[in-house]
């Protein structure tokens, strides 16, 4: 029966729950900890893999809780949140090789952890002091993209250009270069996106797409960006879709790296949906609670990536008391230095907003800049 | 000294061949640039000598088309970039204004540009609605992009190859109804100008005529008819848009008293606007006349049938002249 009298009841699309992910859903550890296997991603994964894994997710979780503390106490402008996204960031960041290059959207703080980038860079960002402080070459990591898709025209064009280069397909694994884009689930409704899985397509470029489906962009929820599930979408332009629960790190980092092997070989493009859940607001300034019900909040914290993995280590005695106390030293040291570190950022001189508006500078701009100079240097003394 | 007689599309070509042949990181890429050497076969013959990988036939996706070379520029390649017509640039206006101007700003210049967009613009070929735009001022108006309009052979060779050799992003505005209209003796070997300058084109006494792009040769050809009533103008072919070279208009000005700009885009904000306040801010005291504006009306492009109505002509050139002269 449709709802709506347009088509079938989005219900009967998605099936009744729109949490499970579905059969089709990749995953190599259960909610509840438990190890599984699958028969195209499986591999295993050492003592030393599963612990940095929940290292790693451990410290994001605090980036992105001091972040937002910092943000209550006026410290940053605004935040935007990755809580429960954690498995996703890691499993992809850390299946990257350090040629490959990514191309973020604003809230890939995980991945750019796994990238060596300095969080105060993050915080930075949204403090307001620079638009990102980080040489994305330092790191092949970009600066975030604030418009939605834009960047997954760039990482098909640089790409393009891995190919060009001659780093694709030449069997040397610390030459065989990948790309890979970020962006969420009210992305895939931008003519950009597609635009970019199109040229994708069409040149075999060495790109992953990597959108984490959190279910809500904003207040906009998956069914109204789409009817049939994201991953599906990919077969449509040509090229394979994996939808991989975002919220096991094991499975997500085995998806992505399949991925990123398969785009280093020359065999093109992949769509990877991570399925997860944003268990904060879209942003600081965003009350998730005008719409949406806290009863799937309470269903998703239940899939939480940390804990998971939490018991799978405590269940196979990987997670000693040694480990977990040095790591909760090591994340509070963390807290101290973004707190300390936000703190101390200094809001930058006003006349270097004239700076590197062209890579040849205009007599225009000079010009500005240094009449503006004069005017600031003319109350100079005047207050007292 | 050898010289050759080419067009301006001509011009274009051999340019483009030029600095593809001195740099290996160039490359062209846009709908039909390929095989079939662009509509207007501004790249014709380039596929075949450099291949498709580095003369690449896009899907018909503009705004894919710049954010691919968005990618491309990061990668350490100067993608030239062919908009096909000047209506079909604004699907691509987001990733031209939003992220090809910004890329140097927000990563503090670590992250370069290298970008030419080219646009042929301006009516004057019959075509139906959206090919014959002057979207020059949308662009001009937008920090971190420059912008310019070669308006003769010559300086089509030229500034196409200084256009690709500069690390800012350059919006390269080409009068498409010059494409194939006129022939010029061109000296490879000759100095050319910067790039970002612009030049007087006729010298004269009376009043100062500034134009760029197509209305260059509207303006010379009303300061040819002029001369025959024994009224001296100079012209001005402005050439660069963003930034602005007002050196040598202000200098003319000041001499003349008198200054008409004519361009084919609206009037309402357009180059003119920019052009008439930088003169009334600098040159108020040698004005003798208000500078007037004669441009395209503050109408989207008519019908083929009435554009000779539309685009500033000859006879209206003269009569801001005589405006200007009279006041």
């Amino acid at each position: 029966m449709s709802h709506h009298g347009f088509g079938p009841d989005l219900a009967e699309v998605f099936g009744p729950s729109q949490q499970d992910g579905g059969p089709e859903l990749v995953q190599l550890l259960t909610p509840e900890g438990e190890r599984v296997h699958h028969p195209e991603f499986d591999r295993d994964f050492s003592a030393e893999e599963l612990r940095g894994f929940y290292r790693d997710m451990v410290l994001t979780r605090r980036i992105d809780t001091e972040a937002t503390a910092l943000q209550r106490h006026g410290e940053l402008g605004i935040w935007a949140q990755l809580l429960g996204q954690e498995a996703a960031q890691i499993g992809a960041g850390r299946a990257l090789r350090p040629q490959d290059y990514v191309f973020p959207t604003y809230r890939e703080h995980g991945v750019a952890y796994c990238r060596g980038v300095d969080p105060l860079n993050l915080l930075g960002l949204f403090r307001g002091v620079d638009h990102g402080a980080w040489n994305p070459n330092d790191n092949n990591f970009g600066l975030y993209t604030i418009v939605i898709g834009a960047q997954a025209l760039h990482a098909t064009g640089y790409a393009m250009g891995i190919q060009r280069d001659g780093d694709v397909g030449t069997g040397d694994p610390d030459r065989d270069a990948a790309v890979i884009a970020h962006f969420g689930d009210g992305a895939s409704s931008q003519g950009d996106v597609n635009e970019a899985f199109i040229f994708a397509a069409s040149y075999n470029a060495p790109v992953v797409f990597f959108c984490q489906n959190n279910q809500w962009a904003i207040s906009e929820p998956i069914e109204r960006q789409s009817r049939i599930p994201l991953y599906q979408r990919a077969l449509g332009f040509g090229f394979p879709g994996v939808r991989v629960d975002g919220n096991d790190v094991l499975a997500t980092y085995a998806v992505t790296q399949a991925a990123l092997q398969r785009a280093r070989d020359g065999q093109g493009p992949t769509f990877v949906e991570a399925y997860t859940y944003r268990m904060g607001a879209h942003t600081t300034t965003d009350d998730p609670t005008r719409y949406r019900l806290s009863d799937d909040v309470e269903n998703w914290k239940l899939k939480d990536p940390i804990a998971r993995l939490a018991a799978y280590l405590r269940r196979n005695g990987l997670a000693e008391d040694a480990f977990i106390d040095a790591l909760k030293v090591e994340a509070d040291e963390l807290g101290h230095y973004l707190r300390e570190g936000c703190k101390a950022l200094k809001d930058p001189e006003a006349l270097s907003m004239f700076d590197h508006v062209y890579a040849e500078e205009t007599d225009e701009i000079a010009a500005q800049r240094e009449g503006y100079a004069k005017y600031l240097a003319s109350f100079e003394g005047s207050h007292a | 000294m050898s010289t050759t007689k080419i067009t301006l599309a001509k011009g274009l070509n051999m340019g483009l061949r030029k600095a593809m042949e001195d740099d290996p990181k160039v490359l062209i890429m846009g709908e039909d640039v390929g095989k079939l050497g662009g509509v207007f076969r501004i790249t014709d013959g380039l596929q075949k000598d450099f291949g498709e990988d580095r003369v690449i036939d896009s899907p018909l996706a503009e705004s894919g088309i710049v954010g691919t070379a968005v990618g491309m520029a990061l990668r350490g390649y100067r993608p030239v970039v062919e908009i096909q017509f000047d209506g079909f640039v604004y699907p691509a206006y987001d990733q031209i204004v939003c992220q090809v101007a910004k890329m140097s700003y927000r990563s503090k210049g670590r992250s370069k540009m290298p970008m030419v967009i080219r646009i042929p613009f301006g009516g004057g070929i019959g075509a139906v609605e959206h090919h014959s735009e002057s979207p020059e001022a949308q662009f001009a108006h937008t920090p971190g992009l420059k912008v310019v309009a070669c308006s003769n052979p010559v300086d089509g060779y030229w500034m196409i190859q200084q256009a690709i050799a500069s690390d800012d992003p350059v919006i390269f505005l080409e009068p498409k109804r010059q494409y194939h209209a006129d022939k010029a003796e061109l000296d490879e070997s000759a100095t050319p100008d910067p790039l970002f300058t612009s030049r007087v084109v006729r010298a004269g006494t009376d009043a100062t005529v500034l134009a760029y792009g197509p209305t260059v040769k509207t303006a010379l050809k009303a300061a040819e008819a002029a001369a025959t009533e024994g009224k001296s103008l100079e012209v001005i072919d402005l050439r660069t848009l963003s930034p602005l070279d007002m050196g040598p208009v202000f200098e003319s000005v000041r001499r003349t008293g008198h200054a008409i700009i004519t361009h084919e885009a609206h009037v309402n904000l357009g180059m003119g606007a920019e052009v008439s306040a930088r003169i009334a801010e600098e040159c108020f005291y040698s004005l003798e006349a208000p500078v007037l504006r004669v441009g395209g009306f503050d109408i989207p492009y008519p019908a083929s049938r009435i554009e000779e109505d539309y685009l500033p002509d000859l006879d209206r050139v003269l009569d801001a002249v005589d405006r200007s002269l009279d006041f």
